[in-house]
């Protein structure tokens, strides 16, 4: 790559004022760096990840409606997650986290359990226990 | 108390700690010197382990080894240290701040707040330098970033203790002992042939062959999985070539100007001609990520898109299989 030719596309690092380095060639054939604002066919890739992050979530928050999962899956995929690094952040193994997912179960959880989780997800137990309460 | 040091951007972040570190302690090295001795450039496809929902592929070495490489190879010795206790996590980077030594981290990405949302998840190998405290703040430098930054001790406890695949545990290290000259001319020898194992391994997940593969199974991913799952693993795959830290075309840039460097260093001019060809094979690795980018952009893409990129694909292979034997000649 040409340094004339590095990409200064809109990208989200723009909204937080931050370019990237990159190595590229200049004139006389010798490598050098230089700052780029961001790329499309990166960016589109970073923006489909999201989308597909928030499809997830929407998906969860309907479940839980429907009362076919609990709100840990919720706010799991909200943070990103995956099982195991849900299970990794409580401390709870992965087979006892999933089964928190059965709303039936989730219903007989203690409080020290439910705290646990809400640690992780920085809300209250009052928030967890009712999505209406979470923003 | 702010310990003079001074912040340099670089591409990646493992590289930027080291070099940044080392421009510290009086030597002159070079990202891109870091990553070729530290044998940095790798491609590892794992359809197995899965990354935010699609195959984890890597085109760097393991988290953590390129520094204990390049330490190795150029004969400096690095103190390092993890913890349980968070407590003592902070006593020991305290010390070192006190002790005038500026120190590398290796954190979680997901809480670092002076990150765009966009890019933070749960990815627990990145690293940064801390070099000072002011009250409650610490003063740190992300060679990431273009400029220095803070986070408050509550926040940089976080990031310390991120949890899920590889934790940090409050991981801590620096340099400690250097050799009165570095030798770079060994180290270099040393880095750009365990380059050329690597890349040229016997293993169908890793290197030349690891590429060929993930070109075979792109060719089914339209019809295996469907046309949402198949872009979405395709975008990782752009991803991870192209997100912050490789300096462009999945590190074969930063490699090329490895080389370059080391032709001068060498006086062996075949690795400028070397250097000239990795950066045409790194052209092409954006040649791919423009055209995948087409098949996610549109999402109703027919699956010859999918075989036009591992096709592409197969080239870089097959190129990256002729450069790397060459390569291994010209030293």
């Amino acid at each position: 790559m040409k340094k004339s030719e590095v990409p200064q596309d809109k990208s989200n690092l723009e909204s937080a004022n931050f370019r990237e380095l990159c190595y590229a060639v200049d004139e006389n054939g010798e490598y050098t760096t230089a700052h780029t604002t961001g790329w499309d066919p990166k960016t589109i890739a970073l923006d489909n990840a999201i989308e597909d992050i928030n499809q997830r979530v929407a998906d969860a928050k309907k479940r839980v409606k429907n009362n076919i999962t609990s709100p840990i899956e919720y706010y799991m995929e909200l943070h990103k997650m995956d099982l195991p690094i849900l299970a990794s952040y409580v401390g709870i193994w992965q087979w006892r986290v999933k089964r928190h997912f059965k709303p039936k179960v989730f219903h007989k959880l203690s409080n020290k359990t439910l705290q646990k989780y809400a640690e992780v997800f920085e809300i209250t137990i009052d928030q967890l226990k009712n999505l209406d309460h979470a923003n | 108390m702010q310990i003079n040091f001074t912040h340099h951007q670089s591409a990646h972040c493992e590289n930027g700690v080291v070099s940044n570190l080392m421009k510290h302690h009086g030597f002159n090295v070079s990202e891109p010197m870091v990553f070729g001795i530290g044998s940095g450039l790798l491609f590892c496809y794992i359809p197995f382990l899965k990354v935010n929902h699609a195959p984890a592929i890597t085109y760097r070495a393991m988290p953590g080894f390129i520094f204990k490489r390049f330490a190795k190879r150029v004969g400096i010795k690095i103190e390092r240290e993890k913890f349980k206790d968070p407590k003592k996590a902070k006593a020991r980077l305290d010390e070192n701040l006190i002790n005038n030594n500026p120190v590398g981290l290796q954190v979680g990405v997901y809480n670092l707040t002076y990150f765009p949302d966009e890019y933070r998840f749960h990815f627990n190998a990145h690293n940064l330098v801390v070099y000072g405290k002011e009250k409650d703040t610490y003063l740190i430098s992300d060679p990431v970033m273009e400029t220095v930054t803070t986070l408050t001790a509550k926040e940089l406890e976080k990031v310390r203790f991120a949890k899920g695949a590889l934790p940090p545990k409050g991981h801590i290290y620096y340099p400690t002992n250097f050799p009165k000259e570095l030798n770079l001319e060994k180290a270099i020898l040393k880095g750009i042939k365990h380059t050329c194992r690597d890349m040229l391994a016997p293993m169908p997940i890793i290197g030349v062959k690891g590429i060929r593969f993930t070109a075979k199974q792109i060719r089914k991913w339209p019809k295996k999985l469907g046309t949402k799952k198949a872009n979405h693993y395709l975008g990782q795959i752009v991803r991870m070539q192209e997100e912050i830290g490789t300096g462009g075309g999945g590190f074969r840039y930063i490699f090329a100007a490895f080389l370059q460097e080391s032709s001068k260093i060498l006086n062996n001019p075949k690795l400028t001609e070397l250097a000239k060809e990795m950066t045409k094979i790194g052209d092409l690795w954006r040649d791919f990520a423009v055209d995948a980018s087409r098949i996610y952009k549109n999402r109703g893409a027919k699956t010859d898109g999918y075989n036009e990129v591992a096709t592409q694909l197969e080239a870089i292979a097959d190129k990256e299989e002729v450069f790397f034997k060459a390569l291994k000649k010209a030293i």
